[in-house]
Formats: structure tokens, C-alpha cells, sequence
């Protein structure tokens, strides 16, 4: 072969450009190695291993068996928390994400108008957002305690009612709302950044035309920022399917079950009012040893997931800088 | 700041319409400033009340965190060396800064290089290759839990220490690999040809022309990371609870709730310990995380 190039010295150059080629697959494939390994080991091994125990019935300690779609019967038919978890993920995909949006819309409008000790007004309304969520569900399972805390404790001398909180099926995740809202800190950043890149002179004009506050947030504001408020509402879903460490925290303080005492903390408590989808993988690959159907539930997590972001990825334009 | 707008607006002579107009502006504008700034201070009182109750609760006695009661009869400092001397804590503090000290660097060493890559180099499938990386950004860790836990609890007898939970880190994390690539993609590309010109290899432009000037993206990154150990709790939970000896302080908080079942003094004392640490490194890195934050995609 290398004779016949010789005699054509036109194809010296494809050689060349060939080797060059070679060597920047090499260099790509090196800079990418890290992250090819762990898709590979931490994503597609693990979704494939899924899909194939989500067909067999293993506990853990005896050999797999093949059980064809009993657990996916199982789960959809029989789990008792399966529909009663999806249905509190919709509650609170309608409830705490727009509540959020708004929330954080409103906090982000309020920074950028506020004239004395901005800078202070920012770390106070960001620093709820840095506690760690196990502390922060702890110290609102305190606030919101029906007995002795202190937010009942202030209701009742405004004599309002004095809800259960955690320990109520129908306040459950209203509380569990509140606790998302006192974290706004990372979504009134975001809309902070948007609305001071909104120019002014648009505000300017608008102005000038006599429109009002209203007019001037609809007209002017709106148009400006709604790619951030999809991002927003889009990331919102997909965290809120993700929901697990505050519901399991909150219910396991609220329920007042001890570890280690014998009786095992089931989540969702009360009353299965905090179920959500990433518990019962938990509850049931790692309570009920079922790895089964704990694998249908993932995989039904995995699919919601990806339709939500599938949305995110379609509005690339407003979400992921293209490269030129 | 407007309260105290010009006085050379208001002049002495022909002062009648002109003057009462600049007055109703002015006295529109006081009352525009009493109400955002009353506004912002009933929202600083809802943010900062929860931390101010729990300090209080920290301080009281046994008997009196039962009560209803707002301040503290006498102080009980004592209920922080409590704490702190309580059988377990300084190790679930030590496995906490292992777990995100060790995590935060492994991430940045492994995900740089990618986001470098997915950033400057031309390939085939370079975009399939951002879309995965977007995708498992947004993947819950419970889809994937099974069949890693078996891996780790089976194949290689490691649950119950920290590994399962670092040794991922040295393979990219999608969330990092995608925020330094956003940032790569600002640095002009002059640079990194300039150095290319002078012979530089690619690995070397990344490290001495390049990283110099992410600086700001590298840290907000780490930053992250660091509060993602530090706060995860379902790591712990699946991979390492099972050793009381691996808890980290997220996992640990949780049972010292359930052990002090009736002592919530104590335990809003063990949740602000475990607080402190992100609010103080929020206080040293402040520029740098509210950068990352509006870096983390919402520039169109």
C-alpha cells in the first residue's frame, strides 16, 4: 500500500490530513474519556440493569427470575401508594412550582427595586436557600409543630385556626410548600440577572406612551424574561418529580417514629400525603427488598424525567448558549 | 435615596403649577420607597424569622423548648458542647468534609477536561454528546439506585463506607461539566488559537491560558458541588448508613432528631451546626455563587 501512494503523490496529502484526523479523535476521545466512562457505567449500564430487573422477581439474596410484567401488574395495580404518590407529584407540580415561579418573580422584582441596603435585603432572602435540606425540613417540622410551635403558637393568639402541618393529610404539603418558598434564594437570583438585562429605554419608551405598571410589566417586563420563567417553570417540574429528601425528612420527624426501635418509618406520612415517586423506588428496593418493582417505579421516573426535559432541550434557544 | 431628591428642582419664582407637580411627583415617589422597602422588610422577616427561632429553641432548657415560649429563661450554651460531644458527631463532620472535599475535587479534574472539549473541539456527535450530558443533569440518582447499589453492595463489598459515594465524582458530573462548558463558550477563541500558534498543546492551553481564566466559572463550580455533598442526603442514606461509622451530617442530623425525639433544644442546636458551615463559606464566596447561579443557563 505504501508503494502504490508513493508513485501517487496526490494522495500524500489525504495521509497526512488522515493522521492529523486520527490524532484529534485520540485527543477528543482523552478529554472526553472521564465522562464516556461514567455514561457509560453510571447512566447506561445502570438503565439497561434496570430494565432488565424490572422483569424479574429478586429480593436481593436468591437468584433473579424471569416474572414477565408481574411487577409492572404489580405496581400499577396493586402497590397501594402508586397513583396516591403520582397524584400528590401533580399537587405539588401545580401548587409549589407556580407558587415558586411567582414567589420568586415577586422577590426578584422587589430586590431590583429596592434602593437602601440592597445587598443586605439579597443575603437575607438567599440564605434560606443554602441550608442544607435535611436542617431546613428539621427546623420547620419545629416551626410548624402543632403543639408547641411557634407559628401555631402566634395563629392562636390572632385567633386564626392552627392547621396539623406535617402531621395533617390535607396541610401536609402546604407545609411542605412553604418550606420550598423560604428557599427561593437560587430562582430570585435568576430573575434578578433577567430583569436587570431588560433594557430601559424600553421602560422608557413605554413610559413616555403613558402606560402603567401593569402595562409596563406585560408589554415591556414579560416578553423580556418569559424564557427565564420557562426555564423556571420546566427545571421547577423536573426537581418537583425529583421531590424526596424534605417529604421524607418531614414525615419521618413528624411521625415521631424511632429508629432502631422495631417499627419501621413506611414514607408518606400522614396518611400517604407525602408520597412521592423517587420514595418508593426507596420504599420498595429498600424496605420491602421487592428490587422488581422498585425498578418499574424508577423506570416510570425516568420517562416522566425525560419528557420534561425533552421540553427544556426543544427551547435550546433560550436555555443553552450555541457555540457561534 | 429619593426621599432626599433636589431641592434646586423646586424654584422660588412661578412656583404655582410647576412646583405643585414636582411636589406630587416627589411625594409619589417617598411613598413609592416606603412601600417597596416596607415590602422588603416583611420578606427579610419571613427569611430570617426561622433562623432566629431556632437560635432561640438552642439556648432554652429541656423543660422550657416544650413550652411555647419565645425567649430563653437562661441561656443554655451548654446545649452546643452537648452536641458536639454527643457519641458519633465529630465523625459524621469528618465523613461530611471527606465526602465534599473530596468530591468537589475529583469533579472538577474529571468534568473540565469534557467541558473543554464539548466547548472548543469540532467532532462527530459533539452535540448528541451535550444533549446526553443535559440528560442525565436532569436524572434522579433513584433511577439508576438499584442496580448501583447491587454493584456496590455485591460485586465490590463497599457500601457502608464513603466510596460508592466519591469515587463517581472522577467520572464528570453532567451539572459541572455543563455550567464550565457555558463559561468556556465566553472565552473567546483568539486564546486558545494564539496558543495553539505558539505550539501549545491542547492539554496546556488548558491548564495555563484557559483555567487562568475560568477562574470564576471553576470556583462557582466547586462551590457547588461542595454544597451538593454537604446537603445530599440520599447518598448516605442508600450507600453508607448502614456503618454508623460512614454517616455524614445530613444522615446523622436526621437520627439525632429521632434519638432527642423530645428535645428540640438540642436538635435545633445539631441543625445549626450543620447550617453554619455553607452560610459562613456563603459569606467568603458570595460573588462567586450568585455568578453561578445566573451562569447556570439562563444567559440566551
Amino acid at each position: 500500500m505504501a508503494l502504490t501512494r508513493a508513485t501517487r503523490p496526490a494522495a500524500r496529502v489525504p495521509q497526512a490530513l488522515r493522521r492529523k484526523r486520527r490524532r484529534e479523535t485520540a485527543r477528543t476521545l482523552a478529554f472526553l474519556s472521564p465522562w464516556l466512562i461514567g455514561f457509560g457505567f453510571f447512566f447506561a449500564y445502570p438503565l439497561i440493569s434496570t430494565v432488565y430487573f424490572s422483569f424479574m422477581k429478586y429480593d436481593g439474596f436468591a437468584p433473579p427470575v424471569f416474572t414477565g410484567l408481574k411487577n409492572w401488574d404489580y405496581v400499577f395495580n396493586h402497590y397501594p401508594f402508586f397513583w396516591q404518590g403520582l397524584r400528590n407529584t401533580l399537587w405539588l407540580v401545580v401548587v409549589m412550582v407556580t407558587l415558586r415561579v411567582l414567589f420568586g418573580l415577586g422577590i426578584g422584582m422587589l430586590i431590583t427595586k429596592v434602593k437602601s441596603g440592597a445587598g443586605l435585603f439579597r443575603t437575607a432572602f438567599y440564605l434560606p436557600y443554602l441550608a442544607p435540606p435535611v436542617a431546613a425540613t428539621i427546623a420547620f417540622a419545629f416551626l410548624l409543630n402543632p403543639g408547641t410551635g411557634p407559628v401555631n403558637h402566634l395563629l392562636g393568639k390572632l385567633h386564626l385556626p392552627q392547621p396539623g402541618w406535617f402531621n395533617d393529610p390535607t396541610w401536609s404539603k402546604p407545609a411542605l410548600t412553604m418550606l420550598a418558598l423560604w428557599g427561593i434564594g437560587d430562582l430570585m437570583v435568576i430573575f434578578m440577572a433577567a430583569l436587570l438585562d431588560v433594557p430601559t429605554e424600553q421602560y422608557e419608551a413605554a413610559e413616555l406612551d403613558g402606560a402603567g405598571p401593569w402595562q409596563r410589566f406585560r408589554y415591556v417586563t414579560y416578553p423580556n424574561i418569559s424564557p427565564i420563567v420557562m426555564f423556571a417553570v420546566v427545571t421547577g417540574v423536573i426537581q418537583t418529580m425529583q421531590y424526596y429528601t424534605q417529604a421524607i425528612v418531614a414525615g419521618q420527624v413528624a411521625s415521631g417514629i424511632i429508629g432502631g426501635s422495631g417499627e419501621q418509618f413506611e414514607p408518606g406520612f400522614p396518611q400517604g400525603s407525602t408520597w412521592t415517586l423517587p420514595q418508593m423506588v426507596y420504599n420498595l428496593g429498600f424496605q420491602r427488598f421487592d428490587t422488581g418493582s422498585a425498578c418499574v417505579v424508577a423506570l416510570v421516573l425516568f420517562a416522566l424525567s425525560m419528557a420534561f426535559t425533552s421540553l427544556l432541550l426543544r427551547r435550546r434557544a433560550g436555555f443553552v448558549t450555541s457555540e457561534d | 435615596m429619593t426621599l432626599t431628591s433636589t431641592p434646586t428642582l423646586a424654584k422660588p419664582v412661578g412656583a404655582g403649577r410647576h412646583g405643585d407637580a414636582v411636589r406630587a411627583a416627589r411625594r409619589r415617589a417617598a411613598l413609592h420607597w416606603v412601600a417597596v422597602h416596607s415590602t422588603a422588610v416583611a420578606a427579610a422577616l419571613f427569611f430570617l424569622m426561622p433562623f432566629v427561632f431556632v437560635f432561640l429553641t438552642s439556648v432554652m432548657t429541656d423543660r422550657q423548648a416544650l413550652t411555647t415560649d419565645f425567649w430563653p429563661q437562661n441561656w443554655q450554651w451548654g446545649n452546643y458542647v452537648k452536641v458536639w460531644q454527643t457519641p458519633g458527631f465529630l465523625t459524621w463532620w469528618r465523613n461530611t468534609l471527606v465526602y465534599a472535599g473530596a468530591g468537589t475535587a475529583l469533579t472538577i479534574v474529571s468534568s473540565l477536561p469534557v467541558a473543554y472539549a464539548l466547548a472548543r473541539f469540532r467532532f462527530r456527535g459533539r452535540n448528541l454528546a451535550l444533549m446526553a450530558v443535559i440528560s442525565m443533569m436532569m436524572l434522579p440518582p433513584q433511577v439508576t439506585v438499584i442496580p448501583m447499589y447491587l454493584f456496590w453492595a455485591k460485586q465490590l463489598h463497599l457500601t457502608g463506607t464513603l466510596w460508592p459515594l466519591i469515587i463517581p465524582m472522577a467520572f464528570g458530573d453532567a451539572f459541572s461539566i455543563f455550567l464550565l462548558r457555558q463559561f468556556l463558550l465566553t472565552i473567546p477563541k483568539e486564546y486558545t488559537e494564539a496558543a495553539r500558534v505558539d505550539g501549545c498543546g491542547e492539554l496546556r492551553t488548558l491548564l495555563r491560558v484557559i483555567l487562568p481564566m475560568a477562574r470564576p466559572a471553576v470556583s462557582a463550580v466547586a462551590l457547588f458541588q461542595f454544597f451538593y455533598c454537604w446537603n445530599d442526603y440520599f447518598g448516605p442514606q442508600i450507600y453508607s448508613s448502614e456503618n454508623q461509622g460512614a454517616w455524614t451530617l445530613s444522615y446523622g442530623l436526621q437520627s439525632f432528631k429521632s434519638a432527642h425525639h423530645t428535645n428540640w433544644n438540642l436538635t435545633m442546636a445539631a441543625t445549626l451546626l450543620v447550617m453554619a458551615p455553607v452560610i459562613v463559606l456563603f459569606f467568603f464566596a458570595q460573588k462567586a455563587f450568585i455568578e453561578g447561579v445566573t451562569l447556570t443557563g439562563v444567559k440566551g
